[in-house]
């Protein structure tokens, strides 16, 4: 086991989850208390409990999110953090609030998230402007840098379209279990293939959903932790790796922050991919989970396509990935990060119903922000895993 | 290197941003060197993203470059039709974000030999690359 003193230092003792799918006559505000509310009555707390808030909204509109939650809450936190690295920032503040718990600086840290683009807008709400180097070729943002990405692995390793779309119809089958997923139903291979092009090789069933949604998760010391009422999931590893922020800097396509992320978290919690039991990805775009699974060392780089296409990651497989049906069937506002986290607990407390991975008791979850640029890996056990 | 503190004729005047839209104004496709280290660079910078150097010249590249990524946005037929989104490695080493003209976009492919070109965009020029015909002048 590892010696690093925060392993298990800290445990989410509530999670939750709101307004998943469409949440008409809702702010994206409303989404994150009811979310944030909701996490801390399943901890056997309230708001009077709460000393650190973690979290953000997603696009401009409340860029000082961190301290307008607080607010309409009636907390006054002794620690705000509002930390944007895109989708994958909730995986920091993990990290974050473990260390500052650790340290003695709060007792109750409420993390939250909560938008309401799919009912506000019907598309993504993004908080990046066009980079001028890049606006007069006019990508989406951000599917074409995830397309570029994706055509190099495929050159590069000879990744098929198929390949992608394997880890699609892997998520649905998923969200197939889930009665919370926003898309169900059956999705196959030749669905993914012929459905409308975005951004070649991504058609609009390589790319994630645009949905409503919202998630809260509260987290304390793990001596208090036992004394509450949910079973405690610790935090066992966690690391961030930054690469870029605009495609055309990434130092390598087909190799993400991911590895180093991966590896840090992993030495952390003293583990290697063998010991995950279930894993949850961000998975923007199709591209990811296959780099993803090559990066955090679950298959051998230029594999993942083949290693998905095995039907491993889909209920039944021999890896349980993206439990909840993913960004790409489950849930997808905006930013994901959040909604990783709430499905591991889930699967560690046992509480998954139709998709619970039997005695799951280690989870990987992996967040992903701007366009593979910033990559958060958080490891998170049960109280057998300490 | 020297570690000094970097001073007037950097500190003032243009910026990197500007002074390259101020070239391509002129029809002029310059990229960075630094004297410190070597290193070419683009998009321009104010510092050295491989030492940290702050002596950036203004160079020629020689235009040449290779296909590295490409996409084609599928945009509707009444908003102009698909167009294609390309990563090209410039000779000189750095990446940067382009389109190929004069070819069918499903044409483009990775590894296909491009030269820059600047042309004029909806919001002023651009650099965009030919496709460099293996055996042709160019």
């Amino acid at each position: 086991m590892s010696s690093n003193s925060l392993r298990g230092s800290a445990a989410i003792v509530g999670a939750a989850l709101a307004g998943l799918g469409e949440a008409p006559g809702r702010s994206s505000e409303e989404i994150a208390i009811e979310a944030s509310v909701k996490a801390l009555a399943e901890a056997g707390l309230t708001t009077r409990h709460v000393d650190a808030v973690f979290g953000s909204l997603p696009g401009n509109a409340n860029p000082l999110s961190g301290l307008l939650i607080a607010e309409m809450l009636g907390l006054q936190p002794k620690i705000t953090d509002n930390n944007r690295t895109g989708g994958s920032t909730f995986l920091s503040y993990t990290l974050m609030a473990a260390m500052a718990l650790k340290e003695g600086l709060c007792e109750t840290a409420l993390i939250f998230y909560g938008s309401n683009q799919r009912t506000a807008s019907g598309k993504l709400i993004s908080s990046v402007k066009p980079f001028v180097y890049e606006a007069p070729y006019a990508p989406i943002f951000p599917a074409t840098s995830y397309a570029l990405a994706a055509s190099r692995h495929m050159h590069e390793y000879g990744t098929t379209r198929e390949q992608l779309a394997a880890v699609a119809v892997a998520a649905r089958a998923w969200a197939n279990l889930n009665p919370e997923a926003f898309m169900r139903g059956p999705l196959s291979i030749a669905d993914v293939l012929g459905s409308r092009m975005v951004s070649s090789p991504l058609t609009v069933r390589d790319c994630c959903l645009v949905t409503d949604g919202g998630a809260a998760l509260v987290m304390t010391t793990a001596a208090r932790a036992r004394d509450l009422p949910k079973k405690p999931v610790y935090l066992l590893g966690a690391a961030a790796a930054t690469t870029h922020m605009n495609i055309v800097a990434m130092p390598t396509l087909t190799e993400t922050g991911a590895l180093d992320s991966g590896r840090r978290a992993f030495a952390m919690a003293g583990m290697t991919p063998a010991d995950i039991d279930v894993v949850e990805l961000y998975d923007a775009f199709t591209i990811n989970t296959i780099l993803f699974l090559e990066d955090l060392g679950f298959c051998k780089k230029g594999e993942g396509g083949a290693f998905v296409a095995s039907g491993a990651i889909a209920p039944g497989g021999r890896l349980p990935v993206n439990t909840n049906g993913g960004g790409l069937s489950c849930v997808h506002p905006g930013m994901y990060g959040m909604f990783t986290l709430v499905e591991a607990v889930r699967q560690l407390r046992g509480e998954a119903g139709q998709r619970q991975v039997l005695d799951a008791q280690v989870a990987l979850c992996h967040g992903n922000g701007g366009v593979l640029s910033s990559q958060i890996t958080n490891i998170l056990g049960t109280e057998s895993t300490l | 290197m020297t570690n000094a503190t970097p001073t007037d004729g950097w500190t003032v005047g243009p910026g990197p941003d500007l002074a390259f839209a101020q070239l391509l104004a002129r029809d002029e496709f310059r990229i960075q060197r630094c004297r410190d280290c070597g290193t070419h660079l683009f998009y321009p910078r104010l510092a050295c993203t491989h030492c940290g150097g702050v002596d950036l010249a203004w160079v020629t590249p020689s235009g040449r470059g290779v296909v590295h990524a490409v996409s084609v946005v599928n945009r509707s037929a009444e908003k102009g039709g698909p167009y294609n989104v390309v990563l090209v490695d410039l000779a000189e080493g750095p990446r940067m974000m382009s389109r190929v003209e004069g070819v069918a976009h499903e044409a483009v492919r990775i590894g296909m030999a491009v030269q820059a070109r600047v042309a004029p965009g909806p919001d002023g020029p651009c650099v965009v690359f030919d496709n460099v015909i293996t055996g042709a002048a160019a």
